[in-house]
């Protein structure tokens, strides 16, 4: 029941390959390559409520807690470590409970729809009640006429094939389409909707946008 | 954001298996790698082994069309073009096992029906083909940002007429061996993905080749690891 940390650390100090298991917290901001697993720090063992001396009865006395760690983009979930899948640096972030978030900066050129981005689409169809936009991703997004300030059945927004809209995902995942609306949760537009004929569009990478 | 960032790095290795079969002097040919030269592709990546060279371009996840669809992962499909004439039946053979290395790889699940292509063209052929391209579509893979459970990468083995092995042969030493063997190793554990062979060869010989192969993937790991990281030190 020893996880032997240190050692662990110290044998991929040694080894080039990246094969063997290391500590999160010895690659931070350092290149990872997809096929690394990494060791998550682990948490002390809290004193009780009960006062100086008394632990918490544990149901299985030999396993360590651990720390609630977020796994972000570029990481897997196996077992009780982390696989790296992309290319890039490891980054860690603390947050308020828990061991933080833990993901991999990569640059990438290729758009994956993630819920809550804002994004600017084009509109490639219309198609009964909703607009299909495309939003650079696999597929095209999808977005009701009613989802737009101030739109109801009888006063259906002016979009036209071929316009920009800036919106944001409510649904985006990897099993269904990706959902898009222009308004936010409380029902205001808040600068999304169409965007007027003037101005010229760019693309630009996903670290800039990032930054 | 940068340009293409060119990578050259001269790895002459002396692979070191102990058996008496080997021959003298086993080395690999020297290694250049670049990445992010192509501006339409999502990922691309050349690689040059001596005088062999292959450009793969990767695209994905992108759309796919409903009848090739696949419900639960994303559709791999490889494209190999040769330098000179039509693609025959030899680059079908080639696409095929570069995709089922590929299938074993990619983490297809996390992109359910869509497609991730790669395009393989072949730029100088002057041995070890199928090596320099599972490398290069590995690169190439890297560059794109598609989520693998680990790296590969391809070697080249000969055995000639009296029993000594060459890695990475020339196109001059495959024609006058006995028999040539062609393995795709993951980065994990070394584990074996892929293995094509052609001609007359031992079981014994069969294990040094995959032996030697195994400690010559190490230096391409390696070359892997120090072209990423030239790369990434870079932004």
């Amino acid at each position: 029941m020893v996880p032997a940390m240190a050692e662990a650390a110290a044998i991929a100090a040694e080894s080039l390959a990246g094969g063997r298991a290391r500590a999160a917290r010895t690659v931070l901001d350092q290149v990872v390559l997809p096929g690394e697993e990494l060791l998550l720090p682990e948490q002390e063992d809290a004193e009780g409520p009960g006062g100086a001396g008394e632990r918490p009865l544990r149901l299985n006395p030999g396993a360590r807690s651990r720390v609630r760690v977020v796994c972000g983009p570029g990481l897997r979930r196996c077992g009780d470590r982390l696989l790296v899948t992309k290319c890039g640096r490891l980054r860690h972030k603390e947050a308020g409970c828990g061991g933080g978030v833990y993901w991999v900066d990569s640059q990438q050129k290729r758009y994956v729809p993630v819920k809550g981005d804002h994004v600017i689409g084009i509109v490639t169809a219309k198609s009964g009640d909703i607009f299909k936009v495309d939003v650079g991703g696999s597929e095209p997004a999808s977005l009701s006429y009613l989802a737009f300030e101030g739109a109801t059945k009888r006063n259906r927004p002016n979009v036209q094939v071929g316009d920009l809209i800036y919106g944001q995902f409510v649904v985006a995942n990897k099993d269904m389409e990706p959902e898009m609306v222009c308004i936010d949760s409380c029902g205001r537009a808040n600068g999304m909707g169409v965007i007027g004929q003037d101005g010229l569009l760019f693309k630009v990478t996903l670290g800039l946008i990032r930054k | 954001m940068e340009g293409p960032v060119p990578i050259e790095a001269q790895i002459r290795t002396e692979t070191g298996a102990e058996s008496g079969l080997r021959g003298p002097g086993c080395s690999l040919r020297h290694f250049a790698c670049e990445q992010n030269l192509l501006s339409r592709p999502d990922g691309s990546a050349s690689f040059l082994q001596g005088d062999t060279s292959v450009l793969a371009g990767v695209y994905g996840p992108a759309e796919v069309k409903v009848s090739r669809e696949i419900f639960n992962k994303a559709t791999l499909d490889v494209v190999l073009r040769p330098k000179i004439g039509l693609p025959g039946v030899a680059e079908k053979s080639r696409e095929r096992l570069i995709r089922n290395t590929c299938e074993a790889v990619v983490l297809g699940a996390l992109h359910p029906r869509t497609s991730i292509t790669v395009v393989l063209q072949v730029v100088g052929n002057a041995g070890s083909l199928l090596a320099c391209c599972l490398n290069a579509a590995c690169m190439a893979l890297v560059d794109a940002g598609v989520p693998m459970r680990a790296l590969f990468c391809g070697v080249t083995c000969a055995l000639d007429s009296d029993g000594s092995l060459v890695l990475d042969p020339t196109a001059k030493q495959e024609k006058e061996a006995r028999a040539v063997l062609t393995f795709a190793l993951d980065s994990v554990e070394q584990k074996l993905l892929m293995a094509t062979t052609k001609g007359l060869y031992s079981d014994a010989e069969l294990q040094q080749c995959l032996a030697a192969a195994q400690a010559a993937s190490q230096h391409v790991f390696r070359f892997y690891r120090e072209s990423v990281q030239r790369r990434y030190s870079k932004s």
